[in-house]
């Protein structure tokens, strides 16, 4: 175990960070169920492995599959004051719960009047691209979300964020969907601490700070936002600040536009097709506040306007050399 | 190895991850054509055919609640038709369905409903100003003006908002049954919803999660023939609503939903089933609907003259529960004949005084449509509130 400070941690990859938070809410909280398809085995990725043997299959369990069930069932729990932790085997597969969501667990509080909520529900789903899932396993569906007044949409970059993103999510009084980057399951390991600890919703995090140009990002494309700066520094002494988005709603957009402000620059950077993407959401509320401090139009490198293909993922996907290649020729004239 | 020219007669059975299902070798595609029956205790004129132990005052109460809905729905109907409400739907014809039901479940048994069924409401105590109130989108709205009219909720009463998504309940009185269950409380949800509801993906998917994971909910359908312009013989095609409880797994019963007695007893029977077991019951009650799907509806255009008049003649269970408390010798039952013109009269006062008082009443402040989207404001909200106020618009 590695010991910093008080604070104790060891490495996990997204699953186990995952299924700590999980295992975490569910220890303090007598009165939190989780329940999708596969669960109660461990989950087609092993994020619920070990909870039903843990908390017993009154609280751990398997349901009929049926994403709008699994949803409107999650609703109907929370209604009644319990923390439900529902799971989409797939984000690919979350459309058919769309109208729970947005008609019903989004509007709960506001039609009641305030009196009754659904603020206990989270929504959890694997999410984008993962190398090989074609058109119905690498969809990022957040634009459809964000869209919507009520919920709160949660993409983490890393295990130690999913956790403590997770966590608020879940603690969180407002219904949640979080999108867990599925590429990172195995792949992707940081320091995760030991205990109970939430990342506030909100608050974007600034991963590389720079001059010349702010990226936006979230999930995977942190990363791959990450590797693009370090070709432009390298390359043409561009530098770049790079902010995991995180929340996407609440946004934490006076941090963003003060990035913004300072550098000049903006670039998204999203999986999901470009059309209507979030990415558009960010480039018009962004402008609107900052827009005498731009230096260059704002640009967004996204996934195409076509559905996932899969033997050509790696073309269809904002790489790094793209993004890279997009800044240094759109934004400064310079060849990479 | 010769294959056996005869057809055997066999009482094997195969083995499946499923089960174990006998076999036959005869083969046939088979089509079910059995009618399950109605429950019904006392006739369409209001005879009694059965003999059944109940609490006369209750039902007596029933009577009184059914005449005072009957009166609030006409009164307000007459009242948007005036122009002084925006929208109305009334229950006319439903009454003992939803009335009767309503009485027979605990104050603390939460209901679902789908948008019929403020009968049960009115059951539960809730005044015609406090209906108005929602009706008009006032201040004293507990929804604060937020639905059209008649999207009722009552926390106080265990009546859950009213949305128009039909069938979408389903699921939460499930989950909110669940719920109840680990909870160790002995109360149960109920959920109310329409025979067209019930060809939503929600219905099946709610029936199918009430019976494999064991929730105390009562599925309550109100088979009325129609969802707007669309009859029964358009909407499904299967033995009604009650013959799909058993593709589920679930227990059921059909009533005739115009027999107030019948609605009541069945309904406690299945209340104490489910409260007992722990397992879902679903019931049909068949009806009458004798007004227009909703004030933006003329049911003429699309209901043949002679079926609407038809309907009207057989389908009214006030008269029905009427005769039979007049013929009934018992306390509780006395001056029935002169009560219930006077009981009508005074729920149309209540009502229409009701509508007078909520009109006089304004609605919240515009600001408060940033209210309550979450529990806290958000950054973007906060941006367009104070827009808002800035434009400050009359």
């Amino acid at each position: 175990m590695k010991g910093h400070g008080r604070m104790l941690r060891r490495k996990l990859n997204l699953c186990g960070a995952v299924r700590d938070a999980l295992h975490s809410v569910m220890s303090r909280n007598e009165k939190s169920i989780l329940f999708g398809q596969d669960v109660a085995f461990g989950g087609v990725f092993r994020c619920t492995e070990g909870l039903q043997k843990q908390f017993g299959g009154k609280r751990v369990f398997n349901t009929p599959l049926s994403e709008q069930g699994i949803v409107g069932f999650g609703v109907g729990a929370a209604a009644a004051g319990f923390t439900a932790l529902a799971e989409i085997q797939f984000a690919d597969y979350i459309y058919p719960a769309l109208d729970q969501i947005i008609n019903e667990a989004a509007k709960y509080r506001y039609r009641s009047g305030g009196h009754c909520n659904v603020g206990g529900l989270t929504i959890r789903a694997p999410w984008g691209a993962v190398g090989h899932g074609g058109m119905y396993h690498s969809q990022s569906p957040e634009a459809f979300l964000t869209h919507v007044p009520g919920i709160h949409v949660v993409i983490p970059s890393g295990p130690h964020d999913a956790k403590g993103l997770l966590i608020s999510s879940i603690e969180n009084q407002n219904p949640a969907v979080f999108f867990e980057p599925k590429i990172m399951y195995r792949l992707r390991e940081e320091m995760v601490p030991y205990e109970h600890y939430s990342i506030p919703l909100g608050k974007a995090n600034i991963v590389q700070a720079g001059t010349d140009v702010t990226i936006l990002a979230w999930g995977q494309q942190v990363h791959t936002s990450l590797s693009a700066s370090s070709l432009l520094k390298e390359r043409l002494d561009i530098s770049c600040e790079v902010i995991d988005v995180r929340s996407l709603i609440p946004l934490d957009l006076p941090c963003l536009v003060a990035s913004v402000s300072k550098t000049g620059r903006l670039v998204v950077v999203h999986e999901a097709p470009k059309t209507s993407g979030f990415g558009a959401e960010l480039v018009a509320s962004i402008s609107e506040l900052c827009w005498s401090s731009l230096k260059a139009p704002p640009l967004r490198v996204t996934g195409y306007d076509t559905p996932f293909p899969r033997i050509h993922e790696r073309h269809y996907l904002p790489h790094e050399e793209r993004v890279a290649k997009t800044i240094s020729e759109y934004l400064f004239q310079g060849e990479l | 190895m010769v294959d056996s020219l005869e057809t055997v007669e066999t009482s094997a059975v195969m083995s499946h991850t499923s089960g174990n299902y006998p076999i036959t070798t005869h083969l046939s595609i088979d089509h079910c054509d059995s009618v399950v029956q109605a429950f019904q205790t006392i006739t369409q004129d209001g005879i009694s055919i059965a003999k059944y132990d109940m609490d006369m005052a209750v039902l007596r109460k029933i009577f009184e609640t059914m005449v005072r809905l009957r009166a609030f729905d006409e009164t307000f109907k007459v009242a948007q038709r005036q122009g002084r409400l925006s929208f109305f739907m009334e229950s006319r014809g439903e009454e003992a369905a939803v009335v009767a039901s309503a009485a027979a479940l605990e104050g603390n048994d939460h209901i679902f409903s789908q948008y019929r069924e403020h009968g049960a409401l009115l059951w539960r105590g809730i005044s015609m100003e406090e209906m108005a109130h929602q009706c008009c989108g006032t201040r004293k709205d507990a929804g604060k003006g937020r639905q059209m009219p008649v999207h009722y909720g009552d926390k106080t009463r265990n009546f859950h908002t009213v949305s128009s998504p039909l069938a979408t309940q389903l699921l939460h009185a499930v989950g909110f049954s669940y719920s109840l269950k680990l909870s160790q409380e002995k109360n149960i949800s109920c959920c109310y919803f329409g025979e067209g509801a019930a060809s939503e993906g929600d219905f099946h998917a709610a029936l199918n999660f009430a019976s494999t994971l064991e929730c105390p909910v009562l599925f309550i359908c109100r088979n009325n023939g129609w969802s707007i312009s669309t009859s029964a013989n358009e909407q499904y095609r299967g033995d009604g609503i009650v013959s799909r409880a058993s593709g589920y797994g679930i227990a059921s019963c059909r009533v005739d939903g115009g027999d107030a007695r019948a609605v009541y007893l069945a309904t406690r029977m299945a209340r104490e089933y489910v409260s007992a077991t722990g397992l879902p019951v679903l019931l049909e009650l068949l009806s009458h609907r004798l007004g227009d799907h909703s004030t933006s509806d003329d049911c003429t255009r699309y209901m043949p003259t002679t079926l609407l008049e038809q309907s009207m003649k057989v389908g009214d269970p006030l008269f029905r529960l009427k005769r039979f408390l007049k013929a009934h010798g018992s306390q509780s039952c006395q001056g029935i004949d002169d009560d219930d013109t006077e009981l009508f009269q005074r729920g149309v006062e209540e009502a229409r005084e009701a509508i007078r008082r909520a009109e006089k009443e304004p609605p919240l402040s515009p600001v408060s449509l940033f209210d309550d989207v979450y529990d806290h404001s958000t950054f973007s909200l906060q941006q367009q509130r104070e827009e808002f106020l800035r434009l400050a618009m009359p």
